[in-house]
């Protein structure tokens, strides 16, 4: 053997040639379902001093970190801005808008059935009513800035949350597309150098924006980069003035070395960004990640930041198997008092004009309640489109109860591809032929005020 | 079907405090029982913050003192003969210096008074009172609870296992064993993120416990057939019909003999995965349960591993692997690497084998060799990792686990116990970049949150001097010794503060905000980071 091992003497660099093929990157995928849009795209994170935020960017290898922070700062506002909301799990669409006036419905639901005049009654069908919890898009409806889609899905639906969450994602019903349909609107619009033109506010790249080749990005926090302290200025400022002559002076070991020039980095980096310390907000917000992430999201279009398409995950989880009245009425008022809240500011900063909500989920759930007080999958959802400029008319009719598909689930009265085609004209004043197959062949709604 | 939970962000995640909001809280003035630095115990007065009213006669300590024999570091006395220097062990002055880095290195530093202590022992006894602890670890303070004060269930909540352990790190008297523990989980790296069971990683956690002094061969061994470990890296799946060579790779790239040595060749790979195959389990309510050999599933075939051939089994796979000339070479180098910083000379290296060799695969006698180290006590610091860190925070404050930030700010600084991010363990050359060290200065801020003072409200000393300030700050982080130009640094800090006061009012308040910079410089500083 050879006792020269310098080359692979350091733990890290003996083991970091395992890393790659040892590590453990995906959720297991079950077998058969599609891979998301955007697997395999390379990312690369960098703090943006323009920004104000770090960012992952995905895509787009050939350009130099160093031109996003250009790029970014060249970037013209996007007029008009789309926000997907994802409800994770398939939501229950007979519980945000109850059919308490279909006679089968307590039938179907003996536990978890809604009795009439528990929630606010939903105007344009006598028959239904909002979930209690879903307070927030009720007051939105009622002021006309709600289009509610009460049974949105496609022919034939999966239920799978993969495979039907893959098709919603891609805007197509095929399982090998790779990019998702706000990326390929990205990739039609967008420029290469501006990867806040797409943003995913959850830590990974949503597959929605997952484009072929122009940079986008997602944010672990919507925080700015600070430091906490126990103390206020002048003292503060004194105090890392000391922390960053920690940071410089001379070191004797590798260790002390790494730890100055870390130090000296950090506060660098707060002296830089940390202007930009924390947002506020117009109106108050509910105390959760999805209200903390959307306070940002307003903040940063206030602040003229060029965002194009965003994504967001609704705040709880909607897989509602067992339990479905106490999940479904934390999740959903949680998100739905946020999402007045986002509406309520962006109104109060001027800015509701250049925002549209869309939100979304997989599937909705059997219409008839398992026997653990919660509800498996099922085929038609909801959707819901929020904003000043929303045209407010429901898209497509809730079904009824009494005329279920062949298993026994709510039946589909409007395309989501019809929606995505609407926004994309509509709001986004772009062609939908280049990104959603067979455009041509959907009749659009119209899902914006003219 | 339920959506796979695959990752840590989609288990039950914990609201991130990412900006600070102000809870109330209620400060009490509690008593706790400290060491006194002579093998005794002392009471000290504390300022408990509760997060729920507290009723108005609740306990508020000391409880019954514990026994003089239950004293950290002490509670094994040399053995006898242990005192005579072994050759090449380190010779000079040990001191409070001396066994400080010690304690650093083979614990999770100091509690009050235990630097002295184990420096009255000299080396041998030193690290002879680490390396050999007799019976059941003791936990002294009181026992972990969560936010809302309700005892921490760690087998069933998102991050309570990191907190049941870093508890461990906090209030064990065998420190060394903690710390070997933590070279184990990360030497033989599983996560939680493809284990069913929280339990299940604890078990592992407590196999490191009892195997980590005793022999090599029998610790890899029963790694080989942990349940953990048999879903990480797919023993249980490894069967004649469709071998799966996962960790028929990594026992031998990884654990026992390492990458591009020319120790191994891709048909040993292919062989030791049939040698392994035969583990099976059950898949219950909860997840992966019953693990147990099945015959039916063995390759009873002949393999030929290292050039050796026969009908190999999991236990002779280990074997061949601790037999492999290469082996003695990886695993003292490896674990070397774990307590200083700079590969060992030529000769210290072939003297750890040597040992390692004479001793049939023991651990102890080399860990014993490498912590006596003239290496370890004159070479230069190294980096200590981010749970290292905090625990050492929490012995030096007297603080105990009273809340779940420390599971997000430990994520943040790189470092959630039960979830390394792959099997390779942690990469100690990146504990340290700007988001890291983010995170670090806010455990430190968070660490301090309940000795902080309140500047517009606590009445605080107008006329505190700079000293006095910087004495009280260290007196609070139980004295730890500073680099000359750091100290001096502090005291300009301390001078320039009072140069902002303008105003007769500003004197109290300016101080009182000193002194908790001070707190917060002295745990951020390199002095503190560095072990």
């Amino acid at each position: 053997m050879s006792h020269n091992c310098c080359n692979n003497y350091t733990r890290s660099q003996l083991l970091r040639a395992a890393a790659a093929e040892a590590g453990r990157g995906l959720p297991a995928i079950e077998p058969g379902m599609p891979e998301p849009a955007g697997t395999g795209l390379s990312r690369r994170k960098f703090l943006s001093r323009t920004a104000g935020m770090a960012l992952a960017v995905y895509g787009a290898s050939k350009i130099p970190i160093s031109a996003f922070e250009t790029g970014i700062a060249q970037a013209a506002q996007s007029d008009r801005i789309l926000v997907s909301v994802f409800f994770d799990g398939g939501v229950d669409a007979l519980s945000v808008l109850a059919p308490v006036g279909d006679a089968r419905y307590a039938q179907l639901r003996p536990h978890l059935a809604f009795a009439e005049g528990a929630g606010t009654s939903f105007g344009e069908d006598p028959r239904l009513q909002w979930h209690p919890a879903a307070g927030g898009l009720a007051t939105l409806h009622a002021e006309g800035k709600v289009s509610a889609f009460p049974a949105i899905g496609y022919d034939h639906p999966d239920q799978s949350h993969f495979t039907s969450r893959h098709y919603y994602e891609i805007g197509e019903l095929e399982v090998g597309f790779r990019t998702g349909w706000l990326g390929r609107y990205v990739d039609l619009v967008g420029d290469d150098e501006n990867p806040l033109q797409g943003l995913s506010m959850d830590g990974s790249l949503s597959p929605m924006i997952a484009t072929a080749a122009r940079p986008v990005a997602a944010i672990e926090s919507v925080d700015r980069y600070d430091l906490w302290t126990p103390v206020s200025d002048p003292i503060e400022t004194e105090m890392m003035r000391s922390f960053a002559r920690f940071g410089s002076l001379p070191s004797d070991s590798p260790g002390l070395t790494q730890v100055r020039r870390a130090t000296s980095q950090t506060e660098k980096l707060r002296e830089e960004l940390g202007g930009l310390s924390g947002f506020t907000s117009r109106v108050t917000y509910p105390d959760n990640q999805f209200a903390h992430k959307l306070a940002g999201l307003a903040a940063y279009i206030d602040a003229g930041l060029p965002m194009r398409v965003v994504t967001v995950r609704a705040e709880g989880g909607y897989d509602t198997h067992a339990g479905q009245a106490e999940d479904l009425n934390t999740s959903l008022g949680r998100t739905c008092e946020s999402l007045l809240a986002f509406q309520r500011d962006l109104e109060a900063r001027g800015l509701d004009d250049r925002v549209l909500v869309e939100v979304w989920s997989e599937f909705g759930r059997r219409p008839e309640e398992n026997g653990s007080e919660g509800t498996d999958h099922g085929a038609a959802g909801c959707a819901f489109v929020i904003g000043s400029k929303a045209n407010g008319k429901m898209v497509g009719e809730f079904p009824g109860l009494s005329n279920l598909d062949d298993y026994e689930n709510v039946r589909v009265t409007s395309d989501f591809r019809a929606m995505y085609c609407a926004l994309l004209e509509q709001w986004l004043g772009q062609d939908a032929g280049p990104i959603i197959p067979g455009a041509d062949s959907f009749v659009q709604p119209t899902l914006v005020k003219a | 079907m339920a959506i796979p939970r695959a990752t840590a962000s989609a288990k039950k995640k914990p609201k991130g405090r990412h900006h600070r909001r102000r809870r109330r809280v209620w400060k009490d003035k509690h008593y706790r029982w400290v060491p006194d630095g002579q093998g005794d115990w002392r009471v000290q007065p504390y300022i408990y913050t509760h997060h729920h009213k507290p009723k108005p006669h609740h306990f508020r300590g000391p409880g019954k003192k514990p026994a003089r024999t239950s004293m950290p570091a002490a509670a094994v006395a040399p053995t006898s003969g242990g005192s005579s220097l072994p050759p090449g062990a380190y010779q000079g002055p040990f001191g409070v210096a001396e066994a400080t880095r010690l304690i650093n290195r083979a614990g999770f530093g100091p509690i009050a008074g235990q630097a002295e202590q184990l420096a009255s022992l000299g080396v041998v006894g030193a690290v002879q009172s680490l390396t050999r602890p007799s019976g059941a670890a003791n936990l002294d303070g009181p026992a972990p609870v969560d936010d809302d004060g309700d005892p921490i269930a760690p087998a069933d909540a998102w991050g309570h296992d990191h907190l049941w352990w870093l508890d461990r790190m906090v209030r064990s008297d065998q420190p060394l064993v903690e710390r070997m523990a933590l070279v184990l989980h990360d030497w033989f790296a599983t996560s939680n993120a493809s284990v069913s069971r929280q339990q299940q990683m604890i078990d592992q956690s407590n196999l490191f416990r009892s195997a980590c002094f005793g022999s090599f061969l029998d610790l890899f061994r029963a790694v080989t057939i942990d349940p953990a470990m048999l879903q990480w890296l797919n023993g249980a799946e490894n069967t004649k019909q469709a071998p799966n060579e996962n960790y028929g790779r990594e026992m031998m790239e990884l654990f026992s003999l390492g990458a591009d040595r020319g120790a191994y060749s891709e048909t040993d790979v292919r062989e030791q995965a049939r040698a392994l195959t035969g583990w099976r389990n059950d898949w219950g309510e909860t997840g992966a349960v019953n693990f147990r050999f099945d015959p039916k599933r063995h390759d009873t075939g002949i393999k030929t591993v290292f050039g050796q051939s026969g009908n190999w089994n999991w236990e002779d796979s280990c074997r061949l692997c601790v037999e492999n000339p290469l082996h003695p070479s990886f695993f003292v180098e490896k674990l070397w690497s774990y307590f200083l910083p700079q590969p060992p000379s030529d000769a210290t290296r072939d003297s750890l084998i040597a040992t390692y060799r004479d001793n049939g695969w023991a651990i102890r006698p080399v860990l014993e060799a490498i912590l006596m180290s003239p290496d370890l006590y004159l070479g230069p610091p190294m980096v200590k990792p981010p749970v290292v860190h905090l625990a050492g925070m929490l012995r030096a404050l007297g603080r105990g686990i009273n809340t779940e930030a420390w599971v997000w700010l430990c994520d943040g600084a790189g470092q959630q116990l039960f979830w390394p991010p792959n099997v390779s363990g942690w990469d100690d050359t990146r504990w340290l970049d700007t988001s890291r060290l983010r995170a670090r200065w806010n455990t430190v801020d968070y660490a301090l949150n309940e000795i902080a003072v309140d500047a517009w409200d606590d009445p605080y000393s107008a006329t505190e001097t700079a000293e006095e300030a910087l004495a009280r700050a260290l007196a609070s982080w139980g004295s730890p010794a500073l680099r000359e130009e750091h100290r001096a640094e502090l005291l300009d800090f301390g001078r320039r503060c009072e140069g902002q006061v303008i105003a007769d009012w500003q004197d109290g308040p300016f101080r009182a905000m000193r002194q908790n910079a001070l707190l917060q410089l002295i745990g951020i500083s390199p002095d503190t980071i560095l072990q």
